[in-house]
């Protein structure tokens, strides 16, 4: 018996047996099961929830004491160091792509429009939750205010961050959540304009979906008929890079 | 010579114990389990801290904080958390489905109700304390005896059924921002999403721990019989004890 559960022949047939599944992830078909799975979460998440169902509000009292930032903490390209020194002054966020009348609209313009309050709780991919309260103008009154061109199927966030390796930090959403009513373009953190190390200028909220959607350091926001051609195609930096889910609502 | 020598007896009936339903969901948990666990760790391994309540991040005060687990146990072996999540992902609806139709099976069937469901007897303190002790002292039931559970098999059977594996599926949903969207009320069941966090850790390391005894006891009962019992549903009753 001791032959059969000795500690090191668990740990050798554990270890076997993992491996044994690594390979099997290098399979192309295997893989491709694997990855399939998001489809079945997000057909079932979509079956059971209407498409305005609501990522829960909290109260102020249950908002984080810190609310910390993960990814790039600063963009620190010359480009946005400039646009930092200023104040945003000269920033602008370009609407452009399928849309009939292309935007380009100043933090001074955004904080004028109308705009929501929400407290949510950012869930991200790694586990830890953060609840904030961000002030910021809904996606689709500005998507409407560009007329968005009927043949638009996502949405793209240009962003001015590049991870590590050089890359641009890019997202993208379908339109159920583009015209979600708690998807916003935020300004502002905890009644406080954004900080860098959270997205400052301005940051896409998409409630229901995982911290990685939440594109930081917005300065392009684009309608397109389709993902590839954009990146490596998935929709996403981390997409690309590290072959997370696009429907993060999982 | 006649007549058979006085000391070999002659064998104990076979008889058919787990029927098919069983064996198939048995094993098929045992390869999901195993999957979801070690993807499960490799999970973990990106944020290996817990909380209690609506959030919890690095500042925020963690009731267990851990190194991460070790490649020999996580899936993939490197940390890979798109990897993990796929895996995680791809096991888990088959494994809440699987459950959702044993339930369903063992209800119908009886299964529950004949073999799973304690009777007036098993919850006699006197019953309960002897079968303890029979476990302790390693002294299995014999003949058709060997056939029901006892009430220790059956108080963790019923705990990992009906407690543990729906608390797992639950919690684990509630990872999840558009369920909590779609099923508000989930979340709040359990005090948060980092509550329900810890639920499926501690949930999780609880089947871990059901899993060794029940190798164990599985050994000591008599590997092959039983093992053959699980894959052919075929079991030779134990010889009675003189």
């Amino acid at each position: 018996m001791s032959l059969i559960f000795d500690r090191r022949t668990l740990l050798v047939g554990a270890t076997a047996t993992l491996a044994g599944c690594d390979r099997l992830a290098r399979n192309e078909g295997v893989r491709e099961a694997l990855f399939s799975a998001e489809n079945f979460h997000k057909w079932a998440q979509r079956s059971l929830m209407t498409r305005d169902a609501m990522a829960r509000e909290f109260r102020p009292d249950q908002i984080s004491p810190i609310f910390r930032s993960n990814g790039t903490a600063n963009p620190n390209t010359p480009e946005y160091r400039a646009l930092w020194r200023t104040g945003f002054a000269d920033w602008r966020l370009k609407i452009t792509g399928l849309v009939d009348r292309p935007l380009s609209l100043s933090l001074a313009q955004l904080r004028s429009l109308p705009h929501r309050e929400q407290i949510t709780r950012h869930d991200c991919v790694e586990g830890w939750s953060a609840i904030g309260k961000w002030r910021g103008v809904p996606l689709a009154l500005i998507l409407d205010a560009a007329r968005m061109n009927s043949r638009a199927r996502y949405i793209l966030f240009h962003c001015a961050d590049f991870m590590g390796d050089g890359r641009p930090y890019y997202e993208s959403i379908d339109l159920i959540d583009a015209f979600h009513p708690q998807t916003v373009l935020a300004f502002a953190l905890n009644d406080r304009p954004l900080t860098v190390a959270n997205g400052a200028p301005l940051r896409l909220r998409v409630e229901r979906h995982l911290g990685y959607k939440h594109a930081k350091y917005l300065m392009e926001i684009k309608a397109v008929d389709s993902l590839s051609g954009i990146g490596e195609g998935k929709g996403g930096y981390w997409e690309d890079r590290a072959g997370y889910d696009w429907y993060a609502g999982i | 010579m006649a007549g058979p020598s006085p000391h070999v007896a002659p064998p104990t009936p076979i008889v058919l114990r787990h029927r098919w339903p069983v064996r198939l969901w048995h094993w098929l948990n045992a390869i999901l389990l195993y999957v979801l666990f070690t993807s499960g760790l490799g999970i973990f391994n990106a944020h290996p801290r817990l909380y209690w309540g609506q959030y919890g991040a690095n500042f925020d005060h963690a009731w267990l904080e851990l190194e991460r687990f070790g490649g020999w146990i996580t899936l993939p072996g490197h940390y890979d958390l798109a990897m993990s999540r796929h895996w995680h992902l791809a096991a888990a609806p088959l494994f809440a489905f699987a459950l959702l139709a044993y339930m369903l099976w063992a209800l119908m069937k009886g299964h529950i109700a004949r073999d799973l469901a304690f009777r007036r007897e098993d919850l006699a303190p006197r019953h309960i304390l002897r079968d303890i002790l029979d476990h302790a002292r390693l002294r299995f039931p014999t003949g058709e005896a060997a056939l029901r559970y006892n009430v220790l098999q059956k108080a963790s059977y019923i705990a990992v059924i009906f407690v543990a594996l729906p608390l797992l599926i639950l919690t684990g949903l509630t990872m999840s921002p558009g369920m909590n969207a779609a099923w508000p009320w989930l979340v709040d069941l359990f005090g948060g999403r980092q509550s329900a966090r810890s639920i499926h850790f501690i949930m999780a390391f609880a089947l871990a721990t059901f899993f060794l005894v029940h190798i164990v006891m599985v050994l000591l009962a008599g590997p092959i019989n039983e093992l053959r019992s699980m894959i052919t549903g075929r079991y030779r009753l134990p010889r009675e004890r003189p």
